[in-house]
C-alpha cells in the first residue's frame, strides 16, 4: 500500500533574555549547577512571578515575522505536575490565549518549488530545570539554572509532508529566530527543540491517521532520521495489521531507536487553568509598532537581495541568506572585492567543508569574512593560483599568519605571470622533451592531444618551481606546440 | 502600658517617657507569663526583638523616628521573615527559615517596628477556628473557661488573640475569605482587609492567590490606619499589587460623618443571623445615624451563591499553589524514600493536615478535565456576578454594615467533625474577598459575654473612609477597649 506521510512540529525557541521569563536571575548557559536560581526560581513560599518585558517584545517580533496576528491581551495559565525539576509543581505557560496567532512560514523545497507551512499559534512559558540522572549514585541530581528560561512553543498545523520538508522547515525556522536575535540557535545548547507529530494516511486519503510524537529532538540530523524511523516502523505496524497508538515516543539518535514514554491513556491531566499571580498581559498597538519597527532583515528579504546587489543565483543566495551569521560572513568576504560569485563559491566549497570536517559553526570559524575575502581577491586578480589559495587558506586556518599577502609573500606563492619568463622557460622544458613533442604533433584527436599537454605541465612547474601562471602556461605550450 | 494603643505608645516613645527596650521586654514578659493560655504564638524572638528595640531607641535618639520606631508588634506566620523561621502553621515548614523578607515585614523592618514573634494561624490560612494548626489550636481571651474553652476564629486567630489579651498592641494578619474580620470580631478587636492589590503579597505564603488579601488587626480604628500606611503600596515583586497613591490614612479618621450613606444588604440580616446577634448591630447602625449617617436597605442578589463560588475557586488556586511543597527543595521530607512517587506521597500525606488536604483535593477535582467548566469556569462567572452586585450597591451608597459572623464565638471541637458548618462561619465575609472590595471589623457589642463584630464594607480603595467611620465610631463607644478577664 502506498501512504501519506503527515508531519507536524512543536518547536521550543528559546529565548535570548539576559534574565528569566518571571524572575532576575540570569539565563546565561553553562554555570555551576542552580547558582543561577533565586527565591522565586526555587519556587520557595510566598514568591511571585513578575514577568520580563523582554520576553514579550521578543515574542512580538516572532509574531510579525511568521506574518502572525499578535493577541492584543494574551493570558498565563497553570499547567499542573509534579517533578523534581519543576519546582513550582506546576509550569506557567498560555494555552487558551497565546500572544500569537495563526500565521504561515515559506519554505523552499529541493526541487525548487516553495511550500506553505501553517503556524497554528506560538505561546510564552517557562522552561523546567534538568534532572540529573548520573553522578548521584542512584539518585537524581536537580539542577534550577534552565528553570525560568523563557520559551516560545510554535505549533505548525500539519502541513508537511516528509522528513525533506520538515528540515527545510526546521531550518527556516531556525534562521528567522537567529536573524530576529531573539534565539541564540546553539541548538547543542538546547536552544532549539523540536517535537514531531506523525501520522500516515492510505494514499489520497482525506482522513488523518492515529499520530505520534517524538519529543526533544535536538539537531536537524536527529530530526531527520527519526521522521524516517518513526514513519518506517508506523508502515511496519500498519502493514502488519496492527493500528499506531496514540504516545509520546522518545528517539535516541546515536542508537537509531526509539521507545513509548507514555500513550494517551498515560497521559496526564494538566488541570490548566489562570494563574492567578499574573494578570493577562495587554499588548498596545505602540508596542507592536516598536516591535515592527525593530524587526532586522529577514532570511526572505535577504535572499532577494543578495540576488540582486550581488548577482547571486536562486540557490546561493538561498544558502548563504539562511544563516544570519553565514550571511554576515560572505557580506563581509564579498565587500573586500568584486567578484561575489567566487566568494560564495569558496564559502560554500573549501570554508563549509573545513567547518563541517571540524564540527564548528560559522561563529567558531578562526578565519574571518575579510580574512576569505581578501583571498578570493588574490586568486580573482591571478596572484595565486587555486593551489596556492589552499595554502593561504591552510595558513589563515591554522593561524599561522592572518594576513593573505603577508603569507603569499612568506610562502612564495605568487604565480609568474611574465609572458616573456615564461616562454622561455616554455622553450627549455619543451627542448628537453622532443619525444613527447613529436608524440604530440603527430596526435590528431584533440581529446588524447589534450591530456598529452598536461605531461609537460609537471615539468614546467618544476621549472618555475611552482610559482608559474598555469592558465598562462598552458596557453603559450598551445601556441608553441601548434593547434 | 500594655493596655496602651500604637499610636499612645508612639507618643510616650517620642517624649521618651519610656524607652523601646523597656517595652519590648515588658511585652515579651506578657507573653512569656501568659500566652500558655491561649497559644497565640508560635515562635517568639527574644533575642531579636531586644536587639531591634536597641537599634530603635538609637534610632529616636538620633532624630530618625517613624511612628513605628521602637513598637512592638507580631506577625502572622503566614509573612516570610528573613532569618526567623516561617511556618504557614503547618508542619510541612516546622524547620523552614526563609532566607528573604516578605515585603510586608521588610515594610515594618524600615519603619522601625519591633517584631517579638510570628502568630499561630490555621495551616495555610485555611480554617475558621484556628483548629487547624500543627502548632496546636488557639484560644480565644473571651472564653477561657475550662470544659468551655472558645475559638478565636481564624485563620488569623493567633494575632487576634495576642492583640485581644494585650501581649502585642497590634499584628499583622491575611484575609482570604473572612481569615482577618471573623477572628477579630470574635475577639473583639479591630481588623481590617483592604481592596485587593493594596498590599503586596510577596512573601505572604500563598492559600488562594486572587483572594489573598494581607491586613491589619489592632484594638483601635486608628492603630489600623498607622499599620496600612506601612503596608499598603504597589510592590514591583507583585504583579497583582496595584500602582496607585498612598494615602496618610490617618488623616481622614476625624472626617465628621454627615451625610454618610449607609447600606444594610437585606441578604445579610437573614434567619440565620440569632436576634440577640442583629440587636447589637441595628444598636450599632443607630449611633451611626446619630453621627448623622443615613441608613437604607440594599440588596447583594447573588450574595448566597458565594459560598459555593469561593469552594470552588479558593481550592482549586490552592491545589496549585500548594505543588511546591513536595518535600524536593525545603520543608518536610518523609523517611528514607523508596522512590520519587514514594517521596511525593509520603512527605504530601505526612506534612499536610487534614483539612489542607481536603481542600487540595477539593481543587484538584474542580479543576479536572471534564469538570473544570462545570465547577471551575461556572465559579468565575458567579464571581463575576457578585462582584457586580457590590458594584451596583455603591452606586447607591458610601459604604455597607452587617454583622461580620452569624454568631459569637462558638466551643472548640463544636464544628470540627462538619466542614460545611464551619465554612458557614464565613457567610457574610466571603462575598467581599470575591468581590476585592475592602471591609474592616469593629467591636460593636457582646452577646452572652462573647465579641459581636460589625462589618463596614466600602467600595474598591475606600479604606480611609472605612477607618473613618470606624475611628468615628470608637470616639462615641467603648466595646473596643473592653479586656476580657
Amino acid at each position: 500500500m502506498q501512504w501519506d506521510i503527515v508531519i507536524g512540529l512543536e518547536i521550543h525557541v528559546q529565548l535570548a533574555t539576559k534574565t528569566k521569563i518571571f524572575s532576575g536571575s540570569s539565563t546565561a548557559y553553562g554555570a555551576e549547577p542552580n547558582t543561577q536560581a533565586n527565591a522565586v526560581d526555587l519556587a520557595m513560599p510566598g514568591t511571585l512571578p513578575v514577568p520580563n518585558e523582554q520576553a514579550f517584545r521578543y515574542a512580538v517580533m516572532f509574531g510579525l515575522a511568521v506574518n502572525a496576528e499578535i493577541e492584543r491581551r494574551s493570558v498565563f495559565e497553570r499547567k499542573n505536575y509534579f517533578y523534581p525539576d519543576l519546582p513550582k509543581g506546576y509550569q506557567t505557560t498560555q494555552l487558551e490565549r497565546p500572544i500569537v496567532g495563526p500565521g504561515f512560514v515559506d519554505i523552499d523545497l529541493p526541487n525548487g518549488e516553495t511550500k506553505r507551512v501553517r503556524i497554528h499559534h506560538a505561546h510564552l512559558e517557562e522552561d523546567a530545570g534538568k534532572s540529573l540522572h548520573e553522578d548521584f549514585h542512584g539518585m537524581t541530581g536537580v539542577d534550577l539554572n534552565r528553570a525560568g528560561t523563557p520559551l516560545i512553543e510554535v505549533v505548525t498545523e500539519p502541513d508537511m509532508n516528509n522528513a525533506e520538508e520538515a528540515v527545510a522547515f526546521a531550518k527556516k525556522l531556525h534562521s528567522i529566530v537567529t536573524s530576529l536575535g531573539i534565539c541564540d540557535g546553539d541548538m547543542s545548547q538546547g536552544s532549539m527543540r523540536f517535537d514531531v507529530n506523525i501520522s500516515l494516511k492510505p494514499k489520497g486519503s482525506d482522513t488523518l491517521g492515529t499520530r505520534t510524537e517524538t519529543k526533544n529532538l535536538n539537531s536537524f540530523r536527529f530530526m531527520e532520521q527519526a521522521i524516517a524511523h518513526e514513519v518506517e516502523r508506523q508502515i511496519d505496524v500498519l502493514e502488519d495489521g496492527g493500528s499506531i497508538v496514540q504516545e509520546t515516543r522518545l528517539y535516541n539518535g546515536d542508537r537509531d531507536e526509539s521507545r513509548s514514554m507514555r500513550t494517551k491513556e498515560e497521559a496526564n491531566d494538566y488541570r490548566y487553568f489562570p494563574c492567578p499571580d499574573l494578570l493577562p498581559v495587554e499588548i498596545d498597538d505602540s508596542f507592536i509598532e516598536e516591535a515592527r519597527n525593530s524587526l532586522p532583515e529577514l532570511p526572505d528579504a535577504r535572499k532577494a537581495r543578495f540576488m540582486e546587489q550581488y548577482g547571486l543565483n536562486d540557490y546561493d543566495a538561498g544558502l548563504l541568506s539562511g544563516d544570519s551569521k553565514l550571511a554576515a560572513f560572505f557580506e563581509e568576504a564579498a565587500s573586500q572585492g568584486k567578484d561575489a560569485k567566487l566568494v560564495a563559491n569558496w564559502i560554500q566549497g573549501e570554508f563549509s567543508a573545513r567547518l563541517n570536517a571540524e564540527e564548528k559553526s560559522v561563529a567558531d570559524s578562526p578565519i574571518t569574512g575579510a580574512q576569505l575575502g581578501d583571498l578570493v581577491v588574490r586568486v580573482a586578480d591571478n596572484t595565486i593560483s587555486s593551489a596556492g589559495a589552499k595554502k593561504v587558506f591552510e595558513a589563515l586556518w591554522s593561524g599561522e599568519n592572518d594576513n593573505v599577502d603577508a603569507i603569499i609573500d612568506t610562502k612564495g606563492l605568487k604565480q609568474v605571470s611574465d609572458t616573456g619568463a615564461l616562454e622561455a622557460m616554455v622553450d627549455e622544458v619543451l627542448a628537453g622533451m622532443p619525444d613527447q613533442v613529436a608524440q604530440y604533433q603527430n596526435e590528431e584527436d584533440p581529446k588524447k592531444r589534450k591530456k598529452m599537454l598536461g605531461g609537460f605541465m609537471g615539468p614546467l612547474m618544476k621549472a618555475s618551481k611552482g610559482q608559474g601562471n598555469p592558465k598562462l602556461f598552458n596557453e603559450i605550450l598551445v601556441r608553441k606546440l601548434g593547434g | 502600658m500594655h493596655n496602651k494603643s500604637v499610636a499612645e505608645l508612639s507618643r510616650e516613645l517620642e517624649s521618651g517617657q519610656v524607652s523601646s527596650v523597656e517595652l519590648t521586654q515588658e511585652f515579651l514578659d506578657r507573653i512569656k507569663r501568659e500566652d500558655s493560655k491561649y497559644n497565640s504564638f508560635i515562635t517568639v524572638t527574644e533575642e531579636q526583638a531586644l536587639a531591634d528595640a536597641r537599634v530603635a531607641d538609637e534610632q529616636r535618639a538620633a532624630g530618625n523616628a517613624t511612628p513605628w520606631t521602637g513598637v512592638p508588634f507580631a506577625h502572622k506566620d503566614i509573612f516570610c521573615t528573613n532569618g526567623v523561621r516561617t511556618t504557614c502553621g503547618s508542619k510541612m515548614l516546622e524547620n523552614f527559615v526563609p532566607p528573604y523578607d516578605a515585603t510586608v515585614t521588610a515594610n515594618f523592618r524600615q519603619a522601625g517596628a519591633v517584631c517579638l514573634g510570628k502568630t499561630n494561624m490555621d495551616e495555610f490560612a485555611m480554617g475558621s477556628s484556628n483548629e487547624n494548626s500543627f502548632f496546636g489550636a488557639v484560644t480565644n481571651p473571651w472564653g477561657l473557661s475550662e470544659g468551655n474553652k472558645r475559638v478565636p476564629g481564624g485563620s488569623s486567630g493567633g494575632s487576634a488573640a495576642a492583640v485581644a489579651a494585650r501581649l502585642v498592641p497590634a499584628a499583622t494578619a491575611t484575609d482570604t475569605g473572612g481569615s482577618i474580620r471573623q477572628p477579630a470580631a470574635l475577639c473583639g478587636v479591630t481588623g481590617l482587609k483592604p481592596t485587593y492589590g493594596r498590599v503586596s503579597r510577596y512573601g505572604m505564603i500563598a492559600f488562594a492567590s486572587s483572594l489573598d488579601q494581607g491586613g491589619t488587626m489592632a484594638r483601635t480604628a486608628e492603630d489600623n490606619a498607622l499599620m496600612l500606611n506601612v503596608m499598603a503600596g504597589f510592590d514591583p515583586k507583585d504583579s497583582t499589587s496595584l500602582d496607585r497613591e498612598v494615602p496618610d490614612y490617618t488623616a481622614t479618621l476625624n472626617e465628621p460623618l454627615k451625610g454618610l450613606k449607609i447600606g444594610l444588604p437585606k441578604e445579610y440580616f437573614s434567619d440565620q443571623l440569632s436576634p440577640a446577634m442583629e440587636q447589637q448591630i441595628r444598636n450599632a447602625v443607630k449611633e451611626y445615624e446619630k453621627l448623622g449617617a443615613t441608613v437604607k436597605e440594599v440588596s447583594l442578589p447573588n450574595a448566597k451563591l458565594a459560598i459555593a463560588a469561593y469552594y470552588v475557586i479558593a481550592p482549586a488556586e490552592a491545589s496549585a499553589n500548594l505543588s511546591r511543597f513536595d518535600g524536593v527543595r525545603y520543608g518536610y521530607r518523609c523517611e528514607d524514600p523508596k522512590d520519587l512517587m514514594d517521596l511525593y506521597t509520603r512527605s504530601r500525606a505526612e506534612g499536610f493536615g487534614a483539612e489542607v488536604k481536603r481542600r487540595i483535593l477539593v481543587g484538584t477535582y474542580a479543576l479536572s478535565a471534564g469538570y473544570f467548566d462545570a465547577y471551575y469556569l461556572k465559579a468565575q462567572k458567579v464571581r463575576r456576578l457578585i462582584q457586580q452586585d457590590f458594584i451596583n450597591a455603591f452606586k447607591e451608597v458610601d459604604v455597607l454594615m452587617s454583622p461580620t459572623t452569624p454568631s459569637p464565638a462558638f466551643i472548640q471541637g463544636e464544628k470540627t467533625s462538619d466542614p460545611v458548618t464551619m465554612y458557614l462561619e464565613d457567610v457574610f465575609t466571603i462575598a467581599i474577598n470575591l468581590a476585592g472590595v475592602p471591609a474592616m471589623s469593629v467591636p460593636a457589642g457582646f452577646v452572652d459575654g462573647l465579641p459581636v463584630g460589625l462589618q463596614i464594607i466600602g467600595d474598591y480603595f475606600s479604606e480611609a473612609r472605612l477607618l473613618n467611620a470606624a475611628h468615628q465610631f470608637q470616639q462615641v463607644t467603648d466595646w473596643h477597649q473592653r479586656e476580657p478577664q
